[in-house]
């Protein structure tokens, strides 16, 4: 557990638009797919993801539907629109930015120190 | 329209609110189950899983609160929620939420009918156009009265208005063609109307240009609601002749609807030009120094100019007038006011700022009462809080929740209270506190009422919502939820004990000025009058409404008086030109000046006394004791006869030294004459029963005739049969002479009106205090009660006696009774000095008052209480103890 992390705050959100861009997910199924593509490297608690799942279903990203779930269950499934597309894409772009800029950053401060 | 629209998308979201709710729910849910059956694949029991899965969500109410609010769920849609929960939390509580109402309701109808007064006597202006621009002067030897020249000069000579119009009450006997009926009406000035830019709702409306000197103006304006009721609207009345004081005057027009004449609380009947004054049987227009002939002048101040300097401009004209007629003029303070209350107003202002005050405190009372009854709600509910707390709920919510509920009792309260004051407003609007006055309170509800209460309502809502936020912020889940809300029984002092203090305060306020009112009223009723209003009849009559000549006057007098004795029964006969003393508050004052005095301007004058002219026998009929001296004698009227006066004790020892000396002296009237003082008789009241004690003159009434008198009978007989029998005597004399007959006492009312408002509006508000302070004694007492039930329960099983129970249960309420009830006696004695320019004899420093307001507090305590302590005597400790 003591390399799990607690994920930097507005960057749930951004996990969320990722996980679903490889297909349509329902919220446990993007939790799983989170945990499996960081390597389950973040912790999230599992609420936690209901209200930012439908802040981006508020904001038009993602478009809700309700389906059946592998093991026959009802649940709600999520995909991108395509704003939720435009979005990822801006998102991913200013995090590689920005994650550049940082490591980029930090390894000038090792150089010196 | 767009309304419309706007109604259909706030139901549509508060229906749909609740389906998406549900929505989220099973998501929510189906996410613990798919998370359960990951985990009961990995080997675990299904419960096992389920709680697991549970864990690893994490607060599920939170999450589910704020998934809630991410889901977009607005203001309006939690607001919908917080009042669909509060609705069902009273529900549960029917006696609390109907208690509360009720309280707000009793305290905001209350504010509201004082707002509706307020704005109808002080807020409104009058309704005439520009009404805001209309200022009023004030000024001449009585305040609001004035002579007609003097008037003439200030319209000509200022150059603060745009124009100046005046007028002077009318009471007159109108005649349609053989009912002569008393009607009450204005001469005014032919601009009156030119200067309120008014227009006739029929025919025309006199003007400046109709005036061509005294009596050249016959000319009759109707009031729209006198035209509806006396000539059921008939709009062929133009043109047509009536009979005012026996004096034909032609119908011209109709005033607007909605426009009686120029002061706020009198709905005239007609408007006559004031030129005419005289024939009516009002005064002379042509002496400067008659100050009866004008009771206003007004008009539209001219842009830019100030009132200030409207007024300065005024005393500027009246130090011209005081120096170009030195003798018939003294510069008076000028004070410029709203038309509409005039000389009134300083009086209407006081009375309705004072009521506004005190409803005021009765909300405030309220408000303590509801508020030390949420806190203890509050503290009911401290484990279902602490339960919603310790599950997630943020403190914002709960607060919002209480304040939810808050406002709804607050917005039911107001509405009920403005649906109760609104037919009070109206019962008002037509009530005729005295007959013959056509007294008129322009109240009526209207938007601005109705958002004043809304206000008030909200606002006492928010203030006694916020009485329970301290202790919701400061309520620790854990302890209360491990300990129970009863644990702690605080000897401390808590904000509920202080707010019962002050709310018990205020209404020992309310009911010590009320009693004080209501003894003071009592008192002035039975006071010396320097007569004896008891067993005796007045006879209003004015001779000019059956035209009667001026030389025709003292014949028709005596024949009037000889009638009266004639009837049977009748002891004594008296007869006082124009008002006897303490009627309609209406009376004239003279200057008088020592005999030796040569210069006689106003400033050089020994007194200024009040001045009646009384018959022979008036003393006697009146019973105003004679104190040395005699009474007139029929000859004392003869003319040519040596000019005599009777004056009373106050005159006697300040202009001739004393009642001994004063009989045989002499002084001198106004006009120069040299009187001897033949009588001196008690001193008495004469315009208000506040008034301190006052000199007064008596002169022979033959002297200077007047049309308008009182005739004095005393007797004991039935006052009914009475009034019958003097009505057929004055038929036999003149049939078309117009009489209002009645006993003295009722003749009072109106010099009794002020303090009667005072006493009836305090008895009422000083009820609504007592039983807001019943109320909230109740809620204290029965709270504590119930909160100590297992604490009886052990005192009694220990074999406590009922004393002990009692002060166990209700010694703290009882304390609190008697520390706010102090207080609130102190506070109202203060507030009583206020009361005494209102009330006659008011005085707090009265032992029956004092023992009164004792017991009166004593009695709400035993009230209150009754019930809670009934309760802890009957406990019986062994059910008590096995239930808990």
């Amino acid at each position: 557990m003591a390399d799990q992390a607690q994920i930097l705050p507005g960057t749930l959100d951004l996990l969320i638009l990722k996980a679903v861009s490889l297909g349509p997910l329902h919220g446990y199924g993007i939790l799983l797919r989170i945990g499996q593509i960081s390597g389950s490297a973040l912790l999230i608690e599992q609420g936690a993801l209901y209200p930012a799942l439908f802040r981006l279903v508020r904001q038009g990203l993602l478009k809700p539907s309700w389906g059946t779930s592998e093991n026959n269950r009802r649940a709600k499934f999520y995909e991108l629109t395509a704003a939720g597309r435009k979005r990822f894409r801006e998102e991913t772009e200013g995090w590689n930015r920005l994650a550049a800029a940082m490591s980029s950053a930090l390894a000038a401060q090792a150089e010196e120190g | 329209m767009r309304l419309l629209a706007w109604f259909r998308s706030v139901t549509a979201k508060l229906f749909r609110s609740s389906a998406t709710a549900d929505e989220m729910d099973e998501e929510l849910r189906g996410h613990l189950q798919l998370r359960a059956d990951d985990l009961e694949r990995s080997g675990l029991s299904r419960a096992e899983a389920e709680r697991r899965a549970r864990i690893e969500f994490g607060g599920y109410e939170k999450w589910r609160e704020q998934s809630h609010e991410a889901l977009g769920a607005n203001f309006m849609e939690t607001l919908a929620a917080d009042v669909r929960f509060a609705l069902r939390v009273l529900r549960k509580s029917p006696g609390f939420t109907v208690a509360a109402i009720g309280t707000l309701a009793l305290a905001i109808g209350a504010n509201a009918v004082v707002f509706g007064l307020m704005e109808g006597l002080i807020l409104r202006p009058l309704n005439v156009p520009h009404a805001r621009n209309l200022w009023g002067t004030e000024y001449g030897a009585d305040p609001g009265f004035q002579s007609y020249p003097n008037y003439v000069d200030l319209r000509q000579r200022n150059r603060s208005f745009d124009d100046l119009a005046a007028f002077n009450f009318a009471f007159v006997g109108l005649d349609k063609g053989n009912d002569p009926a008393s009607a009450t009406g204005f001469a005014a000035t032919g601009n009156y109307f030119d200067v309120l830019g008014l227009h006739p709702y029929l025919g025309r409306f006199f003007h400046a240009s109709d005036e061509h000197g005294p009596n050249s103006a016959p000319w009759l304006v109707l009031s729209y609601a006198y035209w509806h009721s006396h000539f059921q609207a008939d709009r062929g009345v133009i043109g047509r002749t009536v009979q005012i004081d026996k004096h034909p005057f032609t119908i011209i027009g109709v005033a607007p609807p909605g426009f009686g004449g120029t002061l706020l609380f009198l709905s005239v009947d007609f408007f006559v030009p004031i030129v005419n004054e005289q024939q009516i049987g009002g005064s002379s227009i042509t002496e400067r120094g008659n100050f009866h002939a004008i009771f206003e002048v007004f008009g539209h101040l001219k842009p830019g100019v100030t009132p200030a300097q409207a007024t300065a401009d005024a005393e500027a004209v009246g130090t011209w007038l005081e120096r170009t007629y030195s003798k018939g003029f003294e510069q008076q303070k000028v004070i410029l006011g709203r038309t509409g209350l005039t000389s009134f107003g300083g009086p209407v202002r006081a009375f309705v700022t004072g009521l506004m005050l005190l409803a005021g405190l009765i909300l405030l009372a309220a408000c303590a009462n509801l508020g030390s009854l949420f806190a203890a709600r509050a503290a009911d509910r401290s484990r279902e809080m602490a339960l919603r707390l310790a599950l997630g709920s943020s403190r914002n919510r709960i607060l919002r929740g209480l304040f939810t509920e808050a406002i709804l009792f607050s917005v039911a309260g107001g509405a009920l209270g403005v649906l109760g004051s609104v037919p009070l407003l109206h019962r008002l609007s037509t009530w005729e506190p005295m007959t013959g006055v056509p007294i008129h309170l322009p109240v009526s509800p209207d938007n601005g009422l109705y958002v004043v209460a809304l206000l008030l309502a909200l606002v006492s809502g928010l203030l006694f919502g916020i009485v329970p936020v301290r202790q919701v912020l400061r309520s620790d889940p854990y302890e209360i939820v491990k300990a129970g809300s009863s644990a702690r029984v605080g000897r401390h002092v808590t904000l509920r004990d202080v707010l019962l203090v002050l709310q018990i305060a205020m209404c020992g306020v309310l009911v010590t000025s009320s009693m004080v009112a209501v003894r003071g009223l009592v008192r002035s009723l039975h006071a010396n009058f320097g007569f004896e209003p008891r067993h005796a009849m007045l006879v209003s009559t004015n001779l000019a409404m059956a035209g009667y000549g001026a030389d025709q006057l003292p014949a028709m007098q005596k024949r009037m008086i000889a009638a009266m004795q004639a009837v049977p029964g009748v002891q004594k006969v008296g007869l006082v030109n124009n008002y006897a003393p303490l009627i309609d508050a209406a009376g004239s004052r003279e200057r008088v000046f020592r005999e030796e005095a040569t210069d006689l301007r106003p400033s050089n004058a020994a007194s200024n006394p009040f001045r009646y002219e009384v018959s022979p026998g008036y003393f006697d009929a009146a019973d105003t004791i004679l104190l040395a001296g005699r009474d007139f004698s029929w000859h004392d009227n003869d003319q040519g006869a040596p000019a005599v006066a009777v004056v009373n004790r106050e005159f006697a020892t300040t202009v001739l030294g004393s009642v001994k000396s004063a009989i045989g002296g002499y002084y001198r009237l106004q006009d120069g004459r040299r009187v001897q003082v033949v009588g001196v008789v008690e001193d008495g009241k004469y315009l208000s029963l506040a008034e301190d004690r006052a000199p007064a003159m008596f002169l022979p009434f033959l002297q200077s005739p007047s049309a308008l008198s009182f005739l004095v009978v005393r007797s004991v007989r039935d006052p009914q049969q009475l009034t019958t029998a003097i009505r057929n005597g004055l038929r036999a004399l003149d049939a078309g002479l117009p009489a209002q007959v009645d006993t003295w006492n009722n003749f009072l009312t109106v010099v009794l009106f002020p303090s009667r408002m005072a006493t009836m509006a305090l008895g009422v508000l000083g009820m609504m205090g007592a039983v807001l302070s019943i109320t909230g004694i109740f809620g204290m007492a029965a709270y504590s009660v119930s909160k100590r039930l297992r604490e009886l329960g052990i005192r009694i099983a220990l074999g406590a006696g009922r004393r002990e129970v009692l002060h166990a249960a209700l010694g703290r309420a009882l304390q609190l009774l008697a520390l706010g009830s102090l207080v609130g006696l102190i506070l109202g004695i203060l507030a009583s000095r206020v009361l005494a320019h209102i009330v006659y004899q008011a005085t707090p420093r009265d032992p029956v008052v004092l023992a009164g307001v004792v017991v009166a507090m004593a009695w709400l305590g035993l009230v209150a209480t009754w019930i809670p302590a009934q309760r802890a005597l009957s406990l019986d400790p062994l059910v008590l103890l096995r239930e808990e």
